[in-house]
């Protein structure tokens, strides 16, 4: 129980200050997003043009600025990279294809649910499905290979990337397009966004917060530390969300949701899986990318390439429900993950050993 | 005693996990991991720590030497 106080700490901390940005002006059950931010912001750079999910949020930038510092304050930041990056690329593509079935990251389901939102509990299933099956895959002996050691300023390259879209918020040049229609329209002010960004990306850098670890440590090796914080996050803004009289219990008329269960479950499935293979949700990419891993960064890249598709190409569902497109570019993302989890078995899946405690170092 | 070792460096959450569970499977008196970063250093201690292993850990310039012994 003690050495999972902080990690509860920062749960209830991340679910409290959700449900403030959405009291102070985010969309219903969107204090924090991961998937939707990030399709936000491509959307501000004008990566795609649907007009109602448009702005450079603030919360992401505070997010990697907050575990950056922190990273950096306690010696963890450490430039390195080069474990498959083309297939992390991939795999963020298709968990942001999957999470916009779904309409949200991880993070935001567990939001969802803790608004009464049932249909987010149908997502939890698939969530836990695909989960499964990358366990699966990773006790085949799936692996994405070794990292290696980078210069330093190859680390430093996307927190300064967040300055500069800090830069083109405060800015607003005529090239970066802001909603005039929520849910991008529907936004708490700079400072508060920003400000709870650096105590989200602070917390998840110290406990290592993450959504899809928390479920798979406990069916893998019955260790309860994450999922602790994910508890924490529903009950912070469960007790949050009926204090402000936000929580209404049902499937239908839910914000930013759709009641298509059948594809609220298989978006989640093809989230958690893919998220098993990166090793860890849309939250975790962002708070190892701030720390200088640049195979996360490429997964932020890949997200934000997958969002800005997900709208051009309109796989992307909607309060209405899921796209035709959508449907099938799910089903072609299954496909692949399979390919992907397949071929990245390591054919001598006995662990080496080494006969004496010497070291090469 | 020399024990088995793992060298788990280089490898992401939950690999160096996995591999410590798989070395305590075959070597039950314990095993050495070597990892290269503090989250997988913390997340194969715990695990150590739940599957009834003390735990020694012996920072070697960066990279850390984690001895699992019952």
């Amino acid at each position: 129980m003690k050495e999972k106080k902080g990690i509860i700490i920062a749960g209830a901390v991340v679910g409290l200050l959700a449900v403030i940005l959405v009291k102070f002006g985010n969309p219903a059950n969107m204090g924090m997003c991961i998937a939707c931010f990030i399709r936000d912001i491509a959307g501000a750079l004008g990566l795609q043009r649907a007009e109602v999910v448009q702005y450079i949020r603030p919360e992401i930038i505070g997010i990697v600025m907050g575990a950056f510092l922190t990273a950096f304050g306690m010696k963890e930041f450490s430039s390195k990279g080069g474990s498959s990056p083309l297939v992390r690329f991939m795999l963020g593509f298709i968990v942001m294809v999957g999470a916009l079935m779904f309409l949200g990251c991880p993070l935001r389901m567990v939001l969802r649910m803790a608004g009464g939102d049932l249909n987010a509990l149908v997502g939890l299933a698939g969530f836990a499905a695909g989960i499964g099956i990358g366990i699966f895959f990773l006790n085949k002996g799936f692996t994405l290979k070794k990292t290696y050691s980078l210069v330093k300023f190859e680390g430093y390259i996307f927190p300064a990337a967040m300055i500069g879209l800090l830069i083109l918020l405060l800015a607003k040049p005529a090239f970066i397009f802001f909603s005039e229609k929520a849910p991008g329209a529907a936004h708490a002010p700079i400072l508060l966004s920003l400000i709870a960004g650096l105590i989200v990306g602070a917390l998840a850098q110290r406990t290592r917060l993450c959504m899809v670890g928390g479920i798979r440590d406990l069916i893998l090796f019955k260790d309860w530390y994450l999922i602790s914080g994910f508890l924490a996050i529903f009950a912070a803004a469960l007790i949050g969300n009926l204090v402000m009289g936000k929580f209404t219990l049902g499937f239908a008329n839910q914000p930013v949701a759709h009641g298509d269960g059948l594809w609220n479950f298989l978006g989640m499935m093809l989230a958690g899986w893919g998220s098993v293979l990166l090793g860890g949700c849309p939250l975790r990419q962002l708070i190892l990318s701030a720390e200088g891993n640049i195979d996360s960064v490429i997964t932020v890249i890949g997200m934000t390439a997958g969002a800005a598709f997900a709208h051009n190409f309109s796989l992307a569902a909607s309060g209405k429900g899921p796209a035709p497109n959508g449907k099938i570019a799910v089903i072609i993302g299954f496909a692949v993950l399979l390919l992907v989890s397949y071929f990245n078995i390591e054919k001598q899946t006995e662990v080496k050993m080494k006969g004496d405690v010497e070291l090469e170092a | 005693m020399k024990l088995n070792q793992i060298d788990a460096r280089g490898l992401s959450c939950p690999q160096p996990v996995l591999l410590a569970k798989k070395g305590v499977e075959k070597n039950p008196e314990g095993i050495q991991v070597l990892v290269d970063n503090t989250t997988a250093r913390d997340n194969v201690s715990r695990f150590a720590n739940n599957s009834g292993y003390k735990v020694e850990v012996i920072n070697q310039g960066g990279d850390f030497l984690l001895t699992l012994q019952k």
